[in-house]
Parts: C-alpha cells; sequence; structure tokens
C-alpha cells in the first residue's frame, strides 16, 4: 500500500529540488548590480511607495473564501458517494435519491447567500 | 505484431535499462524505475514547454497578422533556449520590505506542484507514472496548492500590485476549482473509481465502428467538458480570464517583484499547470490514450494522447488570440451563478444516463435533463437591460 506512494515521494524530492536547483543556477550565474534603496524599494511604476505594502481589501473575497469552504466540504463528501454510486444504484435507487435532497438542502442555503448579495461586487 | 512493439517501445527500453540492475534488492529497482519515470516526465514536459512558448508566440503573431520569433535557429525555435540563458543571467531582485523566506519559497512549490500534478496522468497504455487508486483525489489535492504558492508570492513581495493580484487569483480559482471538481465526479460515477488508469479503460470500445465510447459523446460528458475547460481556464489564469496578472492595470500580479528565472519558474508553472489541466481533460472526457476510431488503433496510444493534448494546447493559445480580459466581477458571477449550478445538473444528468441503461433512452434524457436547467439557468440570469432607443446628435 504505501510503496506505491514511494513514486510521489521521489517526484515530490525531484520536483522541489529541480525547482530550487535552477534557482541557484540563476543566483550563481545571475549579474550581480549596485544596490541602492530606491532599487530594492517596492516596485510601484516608478513613483514612490506610498503607505503600507499591504492595502486593505473588500469583505467579498472573504466571503467568496467561506463559500468556497462550504462546497469543498460538502464535495469532499461526494466523492465516496460518486465512487460507490454504480455498484449501490444496482441493488437500490435510493442513493441517487439521498444525494438530490442533499444538494437540495446545500442550494437553499446557496439561493439564501446569493440573495444577501454575497457576490454583488459593486457594492 | 509490430504495432505493439512501437506501442509499447517505452515500456521496453524501461525495462531492458532496468534489466542491467538485475539481481539488485527490490525497492533498489523500485527507486530507479521511479526515478526514470520522473525524469522521463520532466524531460518530456520541459521540452514542450520550451516548444509551446515559441509556438504561442508564433501563432499570436500569425493571428496578429504579424510573424513572431523568427530569428533565433530554424523557424525561430532556437527561441526558446536564448530566453533561458536571458532569464538565468539577469539580476534577481529582492526588494528591502519583502518577507525574503515566503518571497523564496514561492516560485520553487508553484513549480514543484504543477510538476507533481503531472504524474498520475496515463500517456499511454501501461504508461502512467505512479498508478495510485487516488489518481483524480491526489491531482486536485495537488493542484490546490498552487493557490497558497500565489498567496505566497502576493503577501511575500510586500507590494500592492502583488497583494491585489495574489487576491484576484485566488478569488477566481478557488471559485473555479468548484466547477471542476464537480464535473469529474459524473465521470468518477460512470467508472466507479478514482483512478485515471481504470477512468481511460471505462471508455475503451466504439459504437458502430467509428464512435468511441468517449465520455464526451454523451450530452453529460459535453457539457462537463466545456464546464472542465473553462475552469481549467480559469485555474491556469489564461486569457480571457488573466486578471491577477493583468498588464494594463496592476503590473504583472503576483509576479510583480519577481525578476530573473524567479519569473521564469512562475511562467513554467503557469504553462506546465496548463499541460497538467489539459491532460486531465483529455484522461477524463476524450478517452486518453484510445484513438477515436477503430481503424486508426495502430499509431501508439502515447501519440494519440499527445495529439489529444496539443489540440487542446492550441484552443487555449487561439482563445487568447480571440478574447479580451473579462472584468473581475463578471468572471465570479459566472463561476458561481452559472458553472457551479450546471455542474451539479452534470452529476444528475449522469446519474439518469447510467440508470436508464446507458443507451439511446438514457442519452436522449440526459439531455433533457441538461436542457432544461441550461434554459431555466438562461432566463434566470438574464441580467440584459432592455435597450433604450438610441438618440443620435450631430454636430450642427
Amino acid at each position: 500500500m504505501l510503496r506505491e506512494y514511494l513514486p510521489v515521494l521521489l517526484q515530490i524530492i525531484v520536483a522541489i529540488g529541480f525547482a530550487a536547483s535552477v534557482l541557484l543556477v540563476s543566483v550563481l550565474a545571475g549579474k550581480t548590480g549596485t544596490r541602492s534603496a530606491l532599487k530594492d524599494s517596492p516596485y510601484e511604476c516608478g513613483m514612490v511607495p506610498q503607505g503600507a505594502g499591504q492595502p486593505r481589501f473588500s469583505v467579498k473575497f472573504y466571503l467568496v473564501a467561506m463559500l468556497f469552504i462550504l462546497f469543498d466540504l460538502e464535495i469532499v463528501f461526494m466523492y465516496p458517494w460518486a465512487v460507490v454510486y454504480k455498484e449501490a444504484v444496482a441493488q437500490s435507487s435510493s442513493i441517487f435519491w439521498s444525494m438530490l435532497s442533499f444538494i437540495t438542502i446545500l442550494m437553499v442555503g446557496y439561493v439564501y447567500a446569493l440573495k444577501k448579495g454575497v457576490l454583488d461586487f459593486k457594492k | 505484431m509490430s504495432g505493439d512493439v512501437v506501442d509499447q517501445i517505452f515500456i521496453r527500453a524501461k525495462q531492458w535499462l532496468l534489466s542491467w540492475l538485475a539481481g539488485a534488492p527490490d525497492w533498489i529497482i523500485q527507486i530507479t524505475s521511479s526515478l526514470l519515470n520522473i525524469f522521463a516526465l520532466l524531460g518530456v514536459f520541459l521540452t514542450l514547454f520550451a516548444l509551446i512558448s515559441v509556438l504561442e508566440r508564433k501563432i499570436l503573431g500569425r493571428m496578429q497578422n504579424r510573424y513572431g520569433p523568427n530569428r533565433v535557429g530554424p523557424f525561430g525555435l532556437f527561441q526558446p533556449i536564448a530566453d533561458g540563458i536571458k532569464m538565468l543571467i539577469k539580476e534577481d531582485i529582492v526588494p528591502a520590505r519583502a518577507d525574503k523566506i515566503v518571497h523564496f519559497l514561492a516560485p520553487i512549490l508553484i513549480a514543484a506542484t504543477a510538476i507533481l500534478a503531472l504524474g498520475v496522468i496515463p500517456y499511454g497504455r501501461n504508461m502512467t507514472p505512479f498508478a495510485i487508486d487516488g489518481g483524480i483525489l491526489f491531482f486536485f489535492a495537488v493542484g490546490s496548492t498552487t493557490e497558497l504558492a500565489v498567496f505566497m508570492a502576493g503577501w511575500g513581495s510586500n507590494n500592492k500590485f502583488s497583494m491585489l493580484g495574489a487576491m484576484r487569483a485566488i478569488a477566481q480559482m478557488v471559485s473555479y476549482e468548484l466547477p471542476l471538481i464537480i464535473t469529474t465526479l459524473p465521470v468518477v460515477m460512470v467508472a466507479g473509481a478514482l483512478s485515471p488508469d481504470v477512468i481511460v479503460t471505462a471508455q475503451a470500445g466504439y459504437s458502430f465502428g467509428f464512435v468511441p465510447h468517449w465520455f464526451v459523446t454523451t450530452p453529460w460528458g459535453a457539457a462537463a467538458f466545456v464546464l472542465f475547460f473553462v475552469s481549467g481556464l480559469v485555474e491556469s489564469n489564461r486569457t480571457p480570464f488573466d486578471v491577477p496578472e493583468g498588464e494594463s492595470e496592476i503590473v504583472a500580479g503576483h509576479m510583480t517583484e519577481y525578476s530573473g528565472f524567479k519569473y521564469a519558474t512562475f511562467f513554467m508553472a503557469e504553462y506546465i499547470g496548463m499541460f497538467a489541466i489539459s491532460g486531465l481533460a483529455v484522461t477524463l472526457f476524450l478517452g486518453g490514450w484510445h484513438a477515436p476510431v477503430r481503424v486508426l488503433q495502430f499509431i501508439p496510444s502515447y501519440i494519440w494522447f499527445f495529439a489529444k493534448l496539443s489540440a487542446l494546447l492550441f484552443v487555449y493559445i487561439w482563445l487568447r488570440g480571440t478574447l479580451p480580459r473579462t472584468r473581475i466581477d463578471h468572471i465570479m458571477n459566472f463561476a458561481w451563478k452559472f458553472m457551479l449550478p450546471m455542474a451539479f445538473t452534470c452529476i444528475f444528468a449522469a446519474a439518469v444516463w447510467h440508470y436508464m441503461g446507458r443507451g439511446l433512452a438514457g442519452w436522449l434524457c440526459s439531455l433533457a435533463v441538461i436542457g432544461i436547467v441550461y434554459i431555466a439557468l438562461s432566463i434566470l440570469l438574464d441580467t440584459r437591460k432592455r435597450f433604450a432607443t438610441r438618440t443620435y446628435r450631430f454636430a450642427e
């Protein structure tokens, strides 16, 4: 069982090693120019940087992220359902109706979120 | 059978290489075998990346009625080598205010995860680098890490443009990840497994000798394929969904503060992510390495896989040459209000299709399910203003 995942581990090592070694080569081969306070400042199209580096963000981004987590968790439930669907539906169709009702309940919440204007980016 | 030899030539070559190790302990052979797979994979896809990067510029050039790169080497094909050398010898600038560690780790993480996701795709008969049972799940688990890397890049740079780009990228990537994952569910249902190999095997065979049993030939499969493709487009931040790095607004998004080869690493990860998503689309919906008609089965399986992959990549480039950039709120609305309900509909259409015995009746019923939901959604979401009568004003 674990042997199956040995190639995955190896690939992780090779992938990270590849990316790191390429960056190392670029550090070694790259030009080193003079440094100055102005050159090391954050790029703002040539203007002197204004204020903090991270500006405040619309709360909509967080609402989208929360909706995502909600649906993502639900998909985690749906994967095992999808894998056994073919075998289970041969015995009874209740597996189909149970998932339909599950998604219906979820859709009620989804419509509520939409009506509350979660995706209304203009406001 | 000569066709079989060509089909399995890489497997034979690997076995021949491994036969040098005969008598070595089992685990050494296994590790060598995996390493051979991994380096072959890296070699093939880095070459493909170099090739696609120059071909994209050439195709875009042709679309805009100009030549594109044609100076370095024959037909400009050595352009990526010149670009690579240029990137390598550029100065690597890290801004003083940046979070040095996060800023350094982000390109490594994004490149590593992009390469990792390639491993579960079957490239040909018996040609899956690592055949694990939960291959599809593994692909998405690894693919989601890209968002983390993008956020690390945005946060670590401590730059307004980077942060704006990263926030936009994450908002659209998480939104489109839902349709992307949900549209694979019908395929998983019908194949009854999470393993890409089983899914490809489930698409073998032909009706009447020329209609392949690919999932894209069913109504739910066609709908899911289109949704999957659009989501893949967003996941790889390609035009028309490239707001995270919209050059005309926020410089280069999360890559603003990266220079030299770190920038190239982001670029490479984007392309390799694109290959991985397209490869998965081929595996899930376009029959993987199966030939489109029975009489063409003599052509090796990996050639079919890469032919389908190239066709999808051409569509990516074609879209980039055709469509303008979409506004962020339109992108989000499209994901949540249209793609998500349609993706759920695909699941039920597939369930109906399977329940009705996978025949013509099931085909028509699933088409009806998708059609009804599609029409209902398009009526519900129709926000077009009724056009006012146009008034003309002329200079007297």
